[in-house]
């Protein structure tokens, strides 16, 4: 041992792990990681029937629509008829949070995706290309590190609002569709744009590091050896290596990013009535504390339990596919 | 070391020429300019008011007056929100009062982030480590929008301990529950970083020498451990602070604070220039001047980086 | 005169995932005061962990003493509480750990660290900590000791280093120094400098040595006595005069055989084959069966480990007859 202190259990299991089975591969061996760790198998359940719940069952009937309006029954408590009650306009809960949870999942995915390919781009270009580009791109992402972050989205999001009416007729004039089919697209594409276009320097660094360590091992050594372009070696023999922190922190985006649409929408920057997501409802929910807490409570709840579970899947994903950087 | 000081100060004052720039972009490119308005004004009025203000030159013209009466320190004025009040005087009455409420906020994040990282990882893969990394996850997944409102009724109607909203210049009770909220996310984070900082540290050999002497474990933690776990959270000082800025434009408006996030959201309302270039500069500032004293704070901490520079 | 320290049977088990790793397995030996014990062993061979549990310095969990008494001066160490340990650590028994890269703290001035067990055991502050911190730096031959004592670690070389470990070990005059494998991190021409120190400081202040090391020629240039370790036991242990001459058990054969300096001119230098056993499955009988090559593997014990046992007066080994078995060749 050349380490004393080094905990025994970790080359202990190293070595078994290599004796029992040879080459399991590192996938396989971060899945059974995965599944060993509680929490996220538990927040893997609870995000399925989340996202189950907010894109399926809105399409049944048992289902009320979010929009219809009883004003004989406003701020009802929870029945039979209304498993979370109503609001102020006697709008079912229940449906209203699933709708919302419908949008706010769909700008936590899309965004991240915006940013994850903007970060892997940059971070891939800086972290192979080296020297000057690399300095170039990294001062980039340092000044816009310093920038006040939700300031700045405030201001996209506000610009692309008041874009958003001339977007919608462009889009139905060109392509003939239905406008009420755009509309919601179109009403939620500043968001994902503000938000995806500045969330990405995280993700950045984090591809640059990981192509940096990779760029420099034998087998791409051995794969410019072969005279292979660039872009072939960049694509096929590095970043399917670094996929794992990719998706580490692509997890670990989702809820911050979903926080920032919700802020947003609290501010009254983000969705726009009609559409509705948690940040909208927790906003009406905020502002009708008094008359009826369910309205703060309810969304307030599954909001705070989808980032707890986004978070908790990240955490485990990144104990299972690098357990030297695990909590212990 | 003077180098990286000049290094820092450059990048500085280029965050916030990239700032400004944007800005000014940004709101030239809302549909809405600064002279039309509900109340319909006749258009030789709206004319001459575009021209006493410069708007009916170029674009491009425009924004180099800006940029050099930004340099001289000249904000301009606003047009809409407080018709025709010089912003440097707007922002001398509303920024005292979103500095104290952040900095609260920092004070009240920073010792509650850290003492709670020592903890956990001193006691790590214990009780108090578990709940203690709950309870910050928890603080960085509950928007600060949750707690804001929840916080109000809690103790600011049921328990009536504090103000549930307002400002009293100098009376401390208004400033809690809203620094309250705005640092709670900050010190969630710190914590973690603080425990995984902590964490490193603790396994390294040299921790391993401090015991053999026989120092007594607290100061192994505290003079040995504390100085090299608190790198990865000082380093995030800066964002931290920048998240606690920006944040206050959320908190200002729950608890109705007076400072320049309340201000901010009303001139993006109304698309007033002048009334948002002002809020952003500042907010930028005080991140570059908040990143520049981390930067600071860590070169003390970090003797291998003073001789390196 | 009962010996300065006195390990008696001690067992050290590691509880991990994959069970109880038995990390040290009935170890004795003892130091004299003013002599240099060595300890030699592979890696995992429990010598590293042996010393680090007379000091408090196995993590627990994992780690946990199973048995066994370590009698310093008439008190058992391990059944201290860690108030009443500090009270040795660093006073009466302190340490050189291995690695001079990453013993020392890098956020701290030497000085600090120098003066720091002065400091903890005897009170000593200000100018005359300072002092007595220059002389142990000049001690063990660093030049300009009064300015460089305020520089911080990474402003100094690996061998200097490791001097001011040594340094900082002495400077409270205890009466047993475990040295970890002190100069395996160094250069060889650095090694055979830091030996010198250490070797010229035991001398002068005739404190006791528990050397450990893998590198038998090392053992033979700083001790009196040796114990070979193998798999968390002890293999043989002897005199150094007596083992360099008839070493019996075929581990120590080995480890002697495939020493250059060791083997005769001209011979083909020996390899132990394989490597230790995983010591979380140790085979029921014999650790070393199935490297032993220069003895007799068929005779090695297959149900029972073997014990200790006095072959000549202060020569112990382990009774195992195929590993006592005469080399074949």
């Amino acid at each position: 041992m050349t380490r004393p202190f080094s905990d025994p259990s970790v080359s202990g299991a190293a070595r078994s792990g290599v004796a029992d089975d040879g080459g399991r591969s590192l996938w396989s061996d971060a899945v059974s990681r995965l599944r060993r760790n509680r929490a996220a198998m538990w927040s893997c359940t609870f995000l399925t029937i989340v996202v189950l719940l907010c894109f399926i069952v809105p399409f049944f009937p048992i289902i009320q629509d979010p929009a219809v309006q009883d004003l004989s029954g406003r701020n009802a408590s929870p029945s039979a008829g209304h498993w979370m009650g109503t609001d102020h306009l006697g709008r079912d809960l229940l449906a209203r949070v699933l709708h919302g949870g419908r949008i706010s999942i769909l700008v936590g995915l899309v965004t991240t995706l915006v940013s994850l390919t903007i970060g892997v781009c940059i971070g891939a270009v800086a972290g192979y290309a080296g020297g000057r580009i690399d300095a170039l791109l990294m001062r980039v992402v340092d000044v816009l590190y310093s920038l006040p972050f939700l300031i700045i989205v405030i201001l996209f999001s506000a610009l692309a609002k008041s874009h958003t009416e001339r977007l919608t007729d462009g889009i139905t004039a060109l392509t003939g569709w239905n406008r009420d089919a755009v509309a919601p697209f179109t009403g939620l594409l500043p968001l994902f744009v503000a938000i995806g276009a500045l969330s990405w320097l995280n993700l950045s660094r984090i591809v640059r590091a990981s192509v940096q360590d990779l760029a420099g091992r034998e087998f791409v050594e051995a794969a410019r050896s072969l005279g292979l372009p660039h872009h072939r070696i960049l694509f096929h023999h590095i970043l399917p290596n670094a996929v794992g922190p990719i998706v580490v922190y692509a997890t670990l985006t989702i809820p911050g990013v979903m926080l920032f649409e919700a802020t947003l929408s609290f501010l009254g920057m983000g969705v726009q009535p009609p559409y509705s997501s948690w940040g909208v409802l927790i906003k009406d929910g905020a502002d009708r504390m008094l008359s009826n807490s369910l309205l703060l409570v309810f969304p307030s709840i599954l909001f705070v339990l989808t980032l707890l579970s986004l978070n908790f899947l990240g955490d485990g994903l990144r104990d299972a596919l690098d357990p030297k950087s695990s909590r212990d | 070391m003077t180098r990286v000081i000049l290094q820092r100060l450059l990048q500085g004052l280029l965050v916030l020429f990239v700032l400004a720039t944007l800005t000014f972009f940004l709101v030239r490119a809302l549909p809405y300019g600064p002279f039309q308005d509900e109340r319909a004004v006749p258009s030789h009025v709206r004319e001459r008011l575009e021209q006493l203000h410069g708007y009916d030159k170029p674009l491009v013209v425009q924004y180099a007056m800006r940029l050099g009466n930004l340099a001289r320190g000249e904000l301009g004025t606003s047009l809409k929100v407080m018709e025709g009040r010089e912003v440097t005087a707007i922002l001398a009455q509303a920024f005292p009062v979103s500095l104290a409420l952040g900095l609260m906020a920092m004070l009240i994040a920073v010792p509650v982030g850290v003492a709670a990282g020592v903890i956990a990882a001193v006691r790590r893969n214990r009780v108090v480590d578990y709940a203690v990394m709950a309870v910050a996850l928890l603080g960085i997944c509950l928007p600060n929008f949750v707690i804001g409102p929840v916080l109000a009724e809690l103790f600011g109607r049921r328990l009536a301990w504090f103000p549930v909203s307002g400002w009293e210049p100098r009376d401390l009770s208004f400033m809690i529950l809203p620094a309250v909220t705005l640092g709670l996310g900050s010190a969630a984070y710190l914590s973690r970083l603080t425990r995984t900082g902590m964490v490193e540290v603790l396994h390294q050999d040299f921790i391993r020498t401090a015991r053999a002497k026989g120092q007594r474990e607290s100061w192994v933690v505290l003079r040995h451990a504390l100085r090299g776990g608190l790198i990865p959270p000082v380093a995030y000082l800066g964002p931290a602070f920048a998240a606690t800025v920006s944040g206050s434009v959320v908190v200002e408006s729950i608890f109705q604070v007076p400072g320049i996030g309340r201000l901010f959201i009303k001139a993006i309302e109304t698309s007033d220039e002048a009334l948002i270039m002002g809020p952003v500069l500042i907010y930028g500032s005080l991140i570059v001047v908040a990143n520049f004293l981390a930067d600071l704070v860590q070169l003390w901490l970090n003797p291998r980086l003073r001789s390196n520079s | 005169m009962p010996p300065l320290l006195d390990i008696q049977d001690l067992r050290i088990h590691f509880h991990t995932r994959d069970g109880v790793v038995r990390a040290v397995d009935g170890v004795s030996l003892q130091v004299e005061a003013g002599e240099v014990a060595g300890i030699v062993g592979e890696s995992g061979s429990g010598k590293s962990v042996t010393a680090a549990s007379l000091l408090g310095l196995v993590p627990m969990p994992p780690g946990r003493i199973a048995g066994g008494r370590a009698w310093f001066d008439g008190t058992d160490l391990l059944r201290l509480t860690g108030r009443e340990l500090n009270g040795y650590r660093g006073k009466r028994i302190s340490m050189i750990f291995q690695d001079p890269m990453t013993s020392l703290n890098p956020y701290l001035r030497i000085s600090t660290q120098l003066i720091e067990p002065l400091e903890i055991h005897e009170g000593l502050r200000g100018k005359r900590a300072l002092h007595r911190a220059i002389d142990a730096l000049e001690s063990v031959g660093i030049a300009d000791a009064a300015k460089r004592i305020h520089a911080y670690p990474h402003e100094f070389s690996g061998g200097m280093r490791q001097r001011v470990m040594i340094a900082m070990a002495l400077i409270t005059k205890p009466d047993l120094v475990i040295a970890d494998e002190p100069t395996t991190a160094l250069d060889v021409t650095v090694q055979k400098q830091v030996l010198e120190v250490m070797r010229r400081l035991q001398r002068e202040t005739g404190t006791a040595v528990l050397f450990i090391t893998h590198d038998l020629a090392l053992v033979h240039e700083m001790c009196d006595s040796v114990t070979v370790m193998y798999a968390g036991r002890v293999v043989e242990s002897a005199s150094a005069a007596m083992l360099a001459t008839g070493p019996r058990h075929a581990y120590t054969r080995g480890l002697y055989r495939s020493n250059p300096a060791g083997a005769g001119k001209g011979c083909a230098l020996y390899s132990i084959p394989g490597s230790p056993p995983d010591p979380a499955r140790l085979p029921g009988g014999c650790a070393f069966r199935e490297r032993n090559t220069l003895g007799d593997a068929d005779q090695c014990l297959a149900d029972h480990r073997p014990e200790l046992v006095e072959i000549a007066p202060g020569h112990h080994v382990q009774d195992c007859p195929g590993c006592l078995a005469p080399s074949q060749d």
